[in-house]
């Protein structure tokens, strides 16, 4: 279908929707097609793709197993006994036992939690030191700007996986809290600079605005003009790049715990899941193909449904 | 041009000290007792104690101690004195060993990138919204959100040891053909990169006023595509592709530790696995220069290649 297509077939639509929007929106007097809002616009393409709702039903489902993991498998991921090691499946075991003689679906089921738990607080922090930085930088401008903007290059210079390894080695507590904690904390740190330079250009774009001009005029303070009226309009593209973020901190989690520097033993990580069924890969697969599809699919899930929004917001980029 | 050259230079600098002082701060500094540190869970004799306080200054106290130390680390990492691992194994040998294998990867992995990636890249792009393009699109996106940590040891077990179509690991020694397979993985994230960069510039490109005029000259599709636009259009691929073979040769911790090459990232994968404090920071330090170098290469490599980006 050619650009020009697209554009048609929206402009009927449009036309047949006629000119009840959504409500809140002021209409036009006397326009009978109201101009639809720029999130109305990306509802609608949003709506017909299927990349958006298989991914959106996929972050659910891992949501609700990372809730309640209970509710999709009946046996224990601690319930191990030796002699089951790499036992076929059998009784609530779809996918047999592992190198343990554990249940392999029921870890899987289990190491939800602590991806989600890492991939949303370490996203969260990110967000938090994103928008503080990239608000100060795009807002206040000259030598803030100058000096905010070389840190983020210093940071951004530095490389993710590496750095990691180093901050990581540092943390010998075995606590369980502690070591998620600070997977967390590294992850954010150091990841946190993409999401600040989003911000920045989109808070220097909405400084601009007439509606900021008119709250200065009103007496209105720096930070007033940053929190009410620069950071509503400045926050759409931060969660975009936040929801990619989100999937690419559950990956560099796992890798860590992959090399055994991020989460350990009593904490269930697909990680450290698909480093032991690498190992014993010759003896039985299943162990190694279940971890590694549930983490592929939960990262898939977060990019994937970034991109869709993302593409949705921005036509231009496709 | 000199100016930004000078500028990039001295941001380099800056990350160069800012990265090794984070380095050398956690691990040899801070809290608690930095040889024990140094040395993992195992116990430290009164005599290596002895060598370890004198070797790395540790009697000078303070934060003038602190940076005393620093300096030193960073003189010696300058020389290419890398000190010895636990294992007492000089670390400059064993990266010796150890490049010529990871280089060697790396470019496998980055002709797997430029042969499948870009030539399907300029094809997408040509092609704008085809079945072809759609399918490429979704198959890179598949390709970029599968962690290497599932497609190694994935492509391992089908591919090496199921269907027993490539050698699951390489030796000592490895062949061209066992480090064929890895370089495949490795490669496969450039690859999908690659043509997703090729195919946004070649679309880009085509829409530019030189190609109208070229068309409008009467010059035939197949020119207008090979030498006017493709010419615009790989000035970021090829930037993209030399920062690219910098990640490859420190980011291969995983893919050569899964295949058991013995490169820099299979060192560094052992080092983390048997808590050999000393070979860690050694090969992270090295490759951090590395990395650093080869971006600022490239940035340099891209103001020269397209005179159309200016720099004050």
């Amino acid at each position: 279908m050619s650009d020009f297509e697209t554009v048609a077939a929206t402009e009927n639509q449009a036309a047949r929707r006629g000119p009840s929007g959504e409500p809140g929106t002021p209409n036009q007097v006397g326009a009978p097609n109201k101009p639809r809002s720029l999130a109305g616009d990306a509802w609608r393409d949003l709506r017909r793709n299927p990349i958006f709702w298989i991914s959106l039903a996929l972050v659910v489902i891992f949501t609700l197993m990372a809730l309640a993991p209970g509710v999709f498998t009946a046996n224990s991921p601690n319930d191990c006994l030796l002699s089951r090691q790499h036992a076929g499946p059998s009784g609530g075991a779809i996918f047999g036992y592992d190198f343990q003689g554990c249940d392999t679906y029921s870890r899987a089921v289990y190491g939800t939690r602590a991806s989600l738990l890492v991939g949303a607080l370490a996203a969260l922090g990110t967000g938090i030191i994103a928008l503080v930085i990239g608000m100060l930088a795009g807002y206040f401008g000259r030598w803030v700007d100058a000096v905010l903007s070389r840190v983020i290059d210093v940071v951004l210079g530095i490389p993710l996986l590496l750095a990691a390894i180093v901050l990581l080695k540092r943390v010998s507590s075995e606590s369980d809290n502690a070591r998620i904690a600070a997977v967390i904390f590294v992850l954010a740190i150091l990841g946190w600079t993409t999401a600040a330079r989003v911000v920045r250009s989109s808070v220097i774009t909405a400084k601009e605005q007439d509606y900021v001009a008119a709250a200065r005029m009103l007496g209105a303070g720096n930070g007033r003009i940053m929190w009410r009226h620069i950071l509503p309009n400045s926050l759409a593209p931060a969660i975009v790049v936040l929801t990619i973020a989100l999937g690419s901190f559950i990956a560099a989690e796992a890798t860590l715990s992959f090399l055994g520097i991020g989460l350990k033993a009593p904490t269930i990580s697909w990680g450290q899941d698909i480093d032991t069924g690498r190992i014993h890969m010759r003896e039985a697969a299943t162990p190694l193909i279940v971890p590694s599809a549930f983490l592929a699919l939960t990262v898939l899930a977060f990019i994937m449904l970034g991109d869709a929004i993302r593409d949705a917001f921005d036509p231009k980029l496709r | 041009m000199f100016r930004y050259i000078l500028r990039r230079l001295l941001q380099m600098v800056l990350a160069f000290f800012g990265t090794t002082l984070i380095v050398y701060a956690l691990m040899f500094a801070g809290q608690g007792d930095p040889i024990q540190a140094l040395a993992g869970e195992r116990p430290v004799t009164p005599a290596q104690r002895a060598y370890l306080t004198e070797k790395y200054h540790l009697d000078a106290t303070g934060v003038g101690g602190f940076f005393y130390r620093y300096f030193d680390y960073v003189k010696s990492l300058l020389q290419g004195d890398l000190g010895q691992s636990l294992t007492g194994r000089q670390i400059g040998d064993i990266l010796q060993a150890a490049w010529p294998v990871t280089l060697k990867l790396a470019l496998i992995a980055l002709a797997v990138a430029i042969i499948f990636g870009v030539s399907a890249g300029v094809v997408a792009g040509i092609r704008r919204a085809s079945i072809f393009d759609n399918s490429t699109l979704v198959l890179t996106l598949l390709v970029l959100g599968i962690p290497t940590i599932v497609l190694a040891p994935i492509a391992q077990y089908f591919l090496g040891v199921k269907w027993q179509l490539f050698p699951p690991t390489a030796g000592s020694q490895p062949t061209f053909y066992a480090l064929l397979l890895p370089g495949i993985v490795l490669g496969s994230l450039s690859l999908a990169t690659a043509l997703r960069l090729t195919r946004t510039s070649v679309a880009e490109n085509l829409r530019a006023d030189y190609v109208r005029t070229a068309r409008s000259k009467g010059l035939v599709k197949r020119r207008i595509v090979t030498v006017h636009v493709l010419r615009n259009s790989l000035i970021p691929v090829v930037t993209f592709l030399g920062v690219e073979l910098g990640n490859l040769m420190s980011g291969a911790i995983i893919t050569e530790g899964v295949f058991n090459i013995p490169g820099v990232g299979f060192n560094l994968f052992r080092g983390i696995r048997t808590e050999d404090g000393p070979l860690v920071v050694g090969i992270v330090s090295v490759l951090v220069v590395v990395y650093l170098v080869s971006n600022l290469v490239v940035d340099v490599l891209y103001a020269v290649l397209d005179p159309r980006i200016r720099y004050e």
